[in-house]
């Protein structure tokens, strides 16, 4: 909070008791404990860092190999990030405001993909989407439309893993929605599909854009489903992951530097979005006034 | 142990016939592509015996990690050309392979079954495009068996150990790349006479027809 406010707060007098006492301070062991998790996950980009071969940065970065990997990655996991959207809002609505029965089933289904080994998903979508799958031979005999193999197959397998932790997050943000604001619109006489577009998705705004970039990192990072799913081939189906785990094998140096690549990336993403979507305390009706 | 993943059945098989004479000792198995297994090794995962499907991925070990003994070759394979059941393709050899509608699935050039397969294609003087480069002979298979893939190439143990969920069509032998796969103890690892007796018991008689039933060659 103090942050998005000392960011945002250009010429506005400084507001006194900005910090009411007892707000930072926590109990000592909950503090050991929370730096011993920030450490946890600084050590293994700390290892990375430290084992880096700077010197062939610039080597590996001009690779036209990791170029045509970096830029399929990039635009399949933004695809996948805008199918997660479609589907995933609608489903998250559905989850949180029908009551019908087996809803809990239905939930459960829809974010199976988070806790399956991802490699058993790439199974599983063989089964459904591939040549000879309950639904993928459809695709093939009537559309001539093929999934494995494809660019499209990395798409359908980032989706499939990445849609979950957009739905739970947008779910659990129109749980918390104080529903008077939507009923009130309703009373004004705006129909269902003007409520829902100008109140409840607004107001939703920051989960909105913290599940898509949750999705979108999953996505990015995707590499059991994809190798399963949709193979290994330079320019097709050879995303980041990909291309990283199979340099660990022959060039460990060059996967050092290709992680990297990823963590700045996801990093300046994650950070950027946070200052500028999420930390600002956006005002729920702020918006709807307008 | 660690071992190539095309001798993950018959290694399993080698594994129970050594336990029985030696009751004390637990084997452990880690497969995975030679080259993986090397990398892991060289990142320091603990191995005492690595057995690799190709020289090429030994001698980086020696030259990397060292081992304690000269390797010793104990097995050979041969490639073979693997389809769907009943080989509703056609496929005869290499040369159908480059059939622009057949999807034709390989491994990368590291991989010993990637090399392979682009050696056995120049000996034909052929040239396939693969679908996809998979991880090892293993997903080769599995795409193959579940029929994403029509045609992949791997070796005649892994055609065998898939059972009926592919078939096998032979590759003539002036086209054909002999595998040899070699063993030795990793320097560093632990347990040097365990390693050392498993070592000497996949090269006794008793290994050797123990590889010999699972299709391998033996040199």
């Amino acid at each position: 909070m103090s942050a998005g406010e000392a960011g945002g707060g250009g010429g506005r007098p400084i507001r006194s008791g900005r910090r009411q006492p007892g707000r930072n301070r926590l109990p000592v062991p909950v503090l050991v404990l929370a730096v011993v998790a920030v450490g946890f996950f600084a050590l293994p980009f700390l290892g990375l860092v430290w084992r880096a071969p700077w010197s062939t940065a610039w080597h590996v970065l001009s690779d036209p190999a990791v170029r045509t990997a970096l830029w399929l990655s990039i635009e399949t996991s933004l695809k996948a990030t805008v199918l997660a959207a479609v589907f995933g809002i609608p489903l998250a609505l559905l989850l949180a405001r029908i009551d019908f029965p087996g809803r809990g089933l239905v939930r459960a289904l829809c974010t199976l993909s988070m806790v399956l080994p991802p490699v058993v998903g790439g199974v599983a979508l063989f089964f459904s989407f591939g040549r000879r799958g309950l639904f993928g031979q459809y695709l093939d005999r009537w559309f001539d439309v093929q999934l494995p193999f494809t660019t499209r197959g990395v798409v359908l397998a980032q989706t499939f893993v990445a849609m979950p932790f957009l739905v739970l997050t947008v779910e659990a943000a129109i749980r918390q929605l104080d529903p008077r604001y939507e009923e009130a619109a309703r009373t004004l006489g705006g129909s269902r599909w003007y409520v829902l577009r100008r109140v409840t998705l607004p107001t939703v705004r920051p989960a909105l854009v913290a599940g898509a970039v949750l999705a979108w990192a999953r996505a990015l990072g995707e590499f059991g489903a994809t190798m399963t799913f949709a193979g290994n081939f330079p320019g097709t189906t050879q995303t980041m992951p990909l291309v990283t785990y199979l340099a660990l094998e022959t060039k460990p140096d060059e996967a050092i530097m290709l992680s990297l690549v990823m963590i700045v990336i996801s990093f300046a993403v994650l950070v950027g979005l946070r200052d500028r979507w999420l930390g600002s305390g956006t005002h729920p009706v702020s918006s709807v006034s307008a | 142990m660690f071992a190539a993943s095309s001798l993950t059945e018959v290694f399993g098989g080698m594994g129970a016939a050594f336990s029985a004479l030696h009751p004390d000792v637990r084997l452990t198995f880690n497969f995975g592509s030679s080259s993986a297994l090397v990398a892991q090794i060289g990142q320091g995962a603990p191995a005492d015996v690595y057995a690799s499907a190709d020289e090429k991925n030994m001698a980086t070990l020696v030259d990397e990690t060292g081992t304690l003994q000269t390797p010793a070759v104990f097995a050979t394979n041969r490639l073979e050309i693997i389809v769907a059941p009943g080989n509703p393709l056609h496929i005869s050899g290499l040369a159908d392979l480059a059939r622009p509608d057949l999807v034709f699935v390989t491994a990368g050039p590291a991989v010993p079954i990637g090399a392979y397969t682009a050696q056995a294609f120049a000996l034909a003087g052929v040239v396939v495009t693969p679908r996809s480069l998979e991880e090892n002979a293993k997903a080769i298979v599995s795409k193959v068996a579940v029929g994403e893939a029509d045609a992949g190439i791997v070796f005649h143990t892994d055609a065998l150990a898939a059972g009926p969920s592919v078939a096998g069509i032979s590759i003539p032998a002036q086209f054909n790349v002999i595998a040899r796969y070699p063993v030795a103890a990793v320097k560093g690892g632990g347990n040097s006479d365990t390693s050392a007796a498993f070592i000497a018991f996949i090269l006794s008689d008793a290994g050797q027809l123990i590889l010999r039933q699972f299709g391998f060659g033996v040199p």
